[in-house]
């Protein structure tokens, strides 16, 4: 069984497709290619972790499209959710206003 | 009355049993490789083809429910639609409600329709029964007009006359394009994103290149994907009435003083792994499957184009399904990743996950499990077929989950203004 999903080719997440343990060496398909990378994290089944390194400020992008941004540098293989990436939904409201 | 099963497995409402349904898989696989036609066995109605013969008892205001449902447990078969609006509204809501209980009545599973009235509320159910007149037999009760008891009891009787009416329907083989399906999503969770949402978007493109309509809303969860939605406008003012309300909706929250980020993703979402509304938004408007949108709804407006249609509701489920069974959907396709139960009285909703814990342990919720895609065992269209197949069915007389467990009193009209 697969234990992560990368959707789209574009994206610098993958989906954890079961509970991934901190140090656990994973696999990851990305179009036919495998990369190989150690999970710095506790991965929750459902929860996405970096295959690429995020910078702090970097677009976050899955199902190739932007979902938010970097608030801290993130490593290959950590855990990315609420702790590290914040919307830009009411942001760039914010932005345009101001 | 004749015992209802209550088996799980090929569980029909015994008089309403149609025999034929059980080889439409074959029939699904041969339309759509062969292009021939689908079909499904419905209620020829004078708007429409209604996929249920219901006898709807339905309350005009909130403080008449308790009549209503007391004339329904009188008449078991007849099915109750209670809300608490209806009264203390703004003059634009009384209009909206009333609009909303009409179009509910004139959905085409609706067979005839007992309004339980006060009397003193602020909608007019005589303008509403009006209106419901002109498609079919509607009857209204006025609770302060009678004793309470006596008004039960006529009520009860116009019922027990409706029923026995309703029995001379017979249904009929008509093609899909009569369907209209709404799509919704619930409970969502990272493999709505990757399983159940695309799923359905491959159910809804089916449905419409067979002539169909699909009917999708909750405007909220399309804020931070209205760019992508709005590139596939059929026409410019399609994709500017989209951005329009997608706009004046998220700056209406913001003017109420509602953060966003801190309502969406709910705390339910984060918890299954849904980071941003964005993350959320992008893997909600897939289920909407790749077709042109051909128009733009306002909340509980009947809908009579063909085709892609987004409907303005908001996203919490009494609301929103009651929405859709306004607008005319026959069956609502539900999308859920943790495996939530929810029903309507007028329009059945089928639920599929692509979450193999909730497929194994919510047998009671899930329609149809996808589990298989999640394992790599099957592909989205293989699941997409076996999805329809499940809705030919279900029009064709097949019960779904919500509607054997009894999960269809979530009936609520959305308002805008303050209740006074």
């Amino acid at each position: 069984m697969k234990k992560a999903l990368v959707i789209n080719s574009r994206d610098n997440v993958a989906v954890a497709l079961a509970e991934i343990k901190l140090g656990e060496k994973l696999s990851i398909e990305i179009e036919g290619k495998t990369i190989e990378l150690i999970a710095r994290s506790n991965i929750p089944f459902g929860h996405k972790f970096a295959i690429k390194q995020i910078s702090k400020g970097d677009e976050v992008i899955k199902y190739g499209e932007v979902i938010g941004r970097a608030t801290a540098d993130i490593e290959v293989g950590e855990h990315v959710h609420v702790h590290n990436v914040e919307s830009l939904v009411g942001k760039i409201r914010e932005e345009r206003k101001s | 009355m004749k015992k209802i099963t209550r088996s799980f497995q090929g569980s029909y409402l015994l008089d309403d049993y149609e025999p034929s349904v059980g080889a439409s898989f074959i029939s699904t696989w041969l339309t759509v490789f062969h292009g021939m036609n689908l079909t499904f066995r419905g209620y020829v109605r004078e708007n429409g083809v209604g996929v249920r013969n219901h006898v709807a008892v339905i309350c005009t205001v909130g403080c008449a429910s308790y009549a209503a449902r007391r004339i329904v447990e009188l008449n078991p078969r007849a099915k109750l639609v209670v809300h608490h609006q209806g009264c203390c509204h703004i003059p634009s809501d009384i209009a909206y409600v009333e609009k909303v209980l009409t179009n509910l009545a004139l959905n085409p599973n609706v067979h005839s329709v007992l309004l339980v009235s006060m009397g003193c509320e602020s909608v007019s159910a005589e303008k509403i029964a009006d209106e419901i007149s002109k498609i079919k037999h509607v009857e209204v009760v006025r609770i302060l007009d009678e004793e309470v008891v006596k008004a039960i009891e006529k009520g009860s009787e116009i019922v027990k006359e409706m029923l026995k009416e309703s029995k001379k329907a017979k249904r009929e083989e008509v093609d899909i394009s009569e369907l209209k399906l709404a799509i919704k999503c619930g409970g969502s969770d990272f493999t709505s994103g990757i399983i159940s949402n695309p799923v359905a978007g491959k159910v809804a493109d089916m449905i419409i290149e067979h002539g169909g309509t699909v009917i999708f809303g909750e405007t909220t969860e399309v804020i931070g994907a209205e760019h992508i939605l709005a590139k596939r406008g059929e026409k410019k003012e399609v994709s500017e009435k989209l951005l329009k309300l997608v706009r004046e909706w998220e700056e209406s929250i913001t003017a109420a003083g509602l953060d966003l980020r801190g309502g969406q993703p709910t705390p339910g979402n984060i918890r299954g792994g849904i980071t941003t509304l964005e993350e959320k938004s992008i893997g909600a408007v897939c289920k909407a499957g790749s077709s042109k949108l051909v128009d733009v709804v306002d909340y509980g407006d009947f809908v009579n184009k063909k085709g892609l249609v987004f409907m303005h509701t908001p996203g919490r489920e009494p609301e929103a399904l009651t929405g859709f069974s306004a607008g005319g959907a026959q069956i609502i396709l539900f999308t859920t990743g943790l495996g939530v139960p929810q029903g309507h009285p007028i329009s059945p909703v089928i639920k599929i996950s692509g979450n193999p814990e909730a497929a194994r342990r919510l047998t009671e919720h899930i329609d149809v499990d996808l589990s298989k895609v999640f394992y790599g065992e099957e592909s989205i269209e293989e699941a997409a077929n076996r999805v329809l197949d499940e809705i030919i069915e279900v029009a064709s007389s097949k019960f779904t989950k919500s509607e054997i467990i009894g999960y269809d009193d979530a009936v609520e009209i959305y308002i805008r203004g303050s209740v006074i």
